[in-house]
């Protein structure tokens, strides 16, 4: 036995040892690999301590995915937006579609002691726990895109995104204004709509637009539809729609990617996309704007019209953190300002809720 | 030679591998407060880690068990989502009690260990199939309870849910001088009182010691008198038990039901079993062990994040390399150890 004890300890001893070696290793691996994340980062992290002398305003940012061109311009926004240049000290934190991962960013960046917190919600309910632990920190949280369910709305400050329904209005009243100058009667607007992720704020908003219009126009509106807001799955369900009905003329896609998929279909089955939709032709109209591909369609004539779907959330972010550092209280809720884009000149102009937008070229 | 004497020399295979992890979990931690700094240098930084994983302590204490006795339970991860889905639609759809959802957290737990271990046990199928189909059709039953997630709303949970011991001491004032306190969840003092208790059942009665005794050597345990299909039916009862607590105490944390909960939990509480010091073929293991397992597990994780390494596929590869040293140093102790006995 004690002969055995003696191998042992000697074993052990090398074993921690080594163990011990390769955690280390491990530990500066980490800290090699951070250039690699970006440019300045080593020297951003080495003096840390520092950072705080220098009053930068340190922001958390816990971005909820990467799921989609609309998320990544999103993400490459804040990060353009909250760098050193501009005094600030952002932390990127991706929640990869999960609250949870989300809920552990934000303890982390109340015990790093941020400045901000900004938070882009996976789902709309279970935050009032951890943006309670912020509040009692005194950390401010800006939520972005999404909004949060909390039964106390001052847990966070203000909250930065789109207004789905007026995109939705603008593209109607294009929808609208054009017909009206090409003398097409209402009733003979026979449109399908392919809706987005059924309960997701931007296909209720960009929904209910639509169905509000076609009540008050008159329109025919045949179908509602969902295309899951990808390319694949709105090709299906275009196909679908062509065998059932045989005299649409306006597709109203939820989001560039389903409006690309919809061309697609239609374009194998014979049909002729455009605007002129008295002579045959079958418009299609789209939300966001983001999608490379889907704005050279538009230049095309494609798509008839897109309303866009600013993702460049970061100045008007970086103007409410400003608002706040001088003592100020933001507006509660703050709408970026989106532009609509057509390539055929005849409508420059459309009015909704006595605002009027100019029409853009895409 | 301190350590081993302290702990007692009996067994010695699980007190040097718990030895390793206690040190490297050690390490990993300074190493992180050191070079990080950051929030690492914060205690509630090391609560949170507690909070999060307070249901995987649980439900790894409970594989560990079960791993000790030679088996392996796949099935914990969806027994934890099926008990969480079970309590959130018991306490909302039906205005249930916390009593009686605390009641049905262990009693999922029972009913799956009674089945398991009898399959297992009695009629002798292998612990990995059964509990194969153990995991399958918690997953189902999940779905069919409720397809939907929700967040429960009932008063008395979310007070409960809330409910923040706080550590005295612990706190830290933040650079706007609001004072922070440290806190853990009602959770962890769960997770707590259960290692310790597995501790003790393992080191100082008989049971704890035929559940070694048969995850070693099941036919010498057999002919040493123990009653090898009794332990391994008790092993499995433990382990589903715990997986029923564990799911309550995840449900605590997470205050919502859904069939996508503690997706992989089962993978985590091998892993940080294995980390921990548990042998896969049996008979080596130490709850503490497994305690320290898994939060070296979860340190990786805080540190892979705030690293800036912020994809799932980093914190997957620092843990499978750790996973593969410790597989290593086992394989290697326990050749060592078959060489000194030849000798």
């Amino acid at each position: 036995m004690e002969k055995r004890i003696g191998k042992k300890e000697k074993w052990l001893a090398l074993l921690c040892s080594a163990m011990v070696l390769i955690c280390l290793l491990i530990g500066c691996g980490l800290r090699i690999d951070k250039p690699g994340q970006s440019d300045n980062d080593t020297a951003e992290k080495k003096d840390s301590d520092s950072l705080a002398a220098e009053n930068y305003i340190t922001v958390g940012f816990s971005q909820l995915g990467a799921e989609s061109d609309w998320r990544s311009a999103n993400t490459e926004s804040m990060l353009g937006t909250f760098t050193k240049e501009n005094g600030y000290d952002l932390e990127y934190k991706n929640g990869q579609q999960k609250q949870s991962n989300q809920i552990t960013a934000i303890r982390m960046f109340i015990q790093q002691e941020v400045d901000y917190i900004l938070l882009a919600p996976a789902t709309e309910d279970g935050w009032d726990s951890v943006l309670g632990e912020a509040r009692e920190a005194g950390i401010p949280v800006i939520l972005v895109d999404r909004m949060v369910n909390t039964s106390d709305k001052n847990l966070y400050s203000c909250w930065v995104g789109s207004d789905f329904e007026l995109e939705s209005k603008k593209v109607t009243a294009w929808i609208k204004a054009y017909t009206e100058s090409k003398n097409i009667d209402p009733a003979d607007l026979h449109i399908v709509n392919i809706q987005g992720s059924i309960g997701s704020t931007a296909q209720l908003g960009r929904s209910r637009g639509l169905a509000n219009a076609a009540r008050d126009n008159g329109w025919d509106l045949m179908a509602e539809v969902s295309g899951d807001f990808t390319e694949t799955k709105a090709r299906e369900v275009m196909e679908a729609l062509l065998k059932r009905f045989d005299n649409i003329n306006v597709v109203y896609c939820e989001n560039d990617n389903e409006a690309i998929g919809a061309i697609s279909a239609l374009e194998s089955a014979g049909k002729k996309v455009g605007s002129d939709i008295a002579n045959g032709e079958i418009m299609v109209v789209s939300f966001d704007g983001v999608n490379e591909k889907a704005l050279a369609y538009a230049r095309e004539g494609k798509i008839a019209c897109i309303a866009e779907c600013n993702p460049l959330h970061g100045p008007r972010v970086e103007a409410l953190i400003e608002a706040i550092e001088r003592g100020e209280t933001p507006d509660k809720f703050n709408y970026v300002d989106e532009k609509i884009y057509s390539y055929i000149d005849d409508i420059s102009q459309i009015t909704v809720d006595d605002v009027t937008y100019d029409v853009e070229k895409p | 030679m301190r350590e081993k004497k302290t702990l007692g020399g009996r067994l010695n295979d699980s007190n040097l591998l718990l030895l390793i992890t206690v040190v490297i979990f050690f390490v990993m931690y300074i190493g992180a407060v050191v070079i990080q700094g950051g929030g690492f240098t914060k205690p509630q930084m090391f609560f949170n880690i507690l909070n999060a994983n307070a249901a995987l302590i649980i439900t790894a204490c409970g594989m560990s068990i079960v791993m000790i006795s030679g088996g392996i339970d796949i099935s914990v991860g969806g027994v934890v989502a099926l008990v969480s889905m079970c309590c959130a639609v018991y306490l909302d759809y039906h205005d249930g009690s916390i009593f009686g959802s605390i009641l049905i957290a262990i009693g999922i737990g029972l009913a799956y260990g009674l089945v398991q271990g009898f399959l297992v046990a009695y009629l002798d199928i292998q612990p990995f199939i059964v509990s194969l189909a153990g995991m399958f059709f918690a997953r189902g039953m999940t779905t069919i309870v409720n397809t939907a997630p929700f967040n429960v709303a009932d008063e008395e949970f979310t007070a409960l849910k809330l409910t923040r011991i706080n550590v005295p001491l612990m706190g830290t004032v933040n650079k706007k001088g609001i004072y922070v306190p440290a806190y853990v969840e009602i959770g962890v003092i769960v997770a707590l009182i259960i290692v310790i208790l597995l501790f003790v059942v393992l080191r100082w009665t008989r049971l704890g010691r035929s559940f070694y005794a048969v995850g070693g050597n099941s036919q010498s345990a057999l002919m040493m008198g123990i009653n090898v299909r009794r332990t391994k039916f008790i092993s499995h009862l433990i382990c589903s038990t715990l997986a029923g607590i564990g799911g309550y105490v995840y449900f605590l944390h997470v205050g919502s039901g859904a069939a996508s909960h503690a997706m992989g939990m089962e993978m985590n509480a091998i892993a940080s079993s294995i980390i921990g010091g548990t042998m896969l073929t049996g008979g080596v293991g130490n709850i503490i062990g497994t305690l320290f397992g898994v939060l070296s597990l979860s340190t990786i994780q805080n540190i892979v994040a705030s690293a800036g390494l912020d994809d799932a596929w980093w914190t997957g590869i620092t843990i499978a390399a750790m996973l593969c040293i410790f597989l290593i140093i086992q394989s290697v102790v326990m050749a060592q150890k078959r060489k000194a006995v030849r000798k």
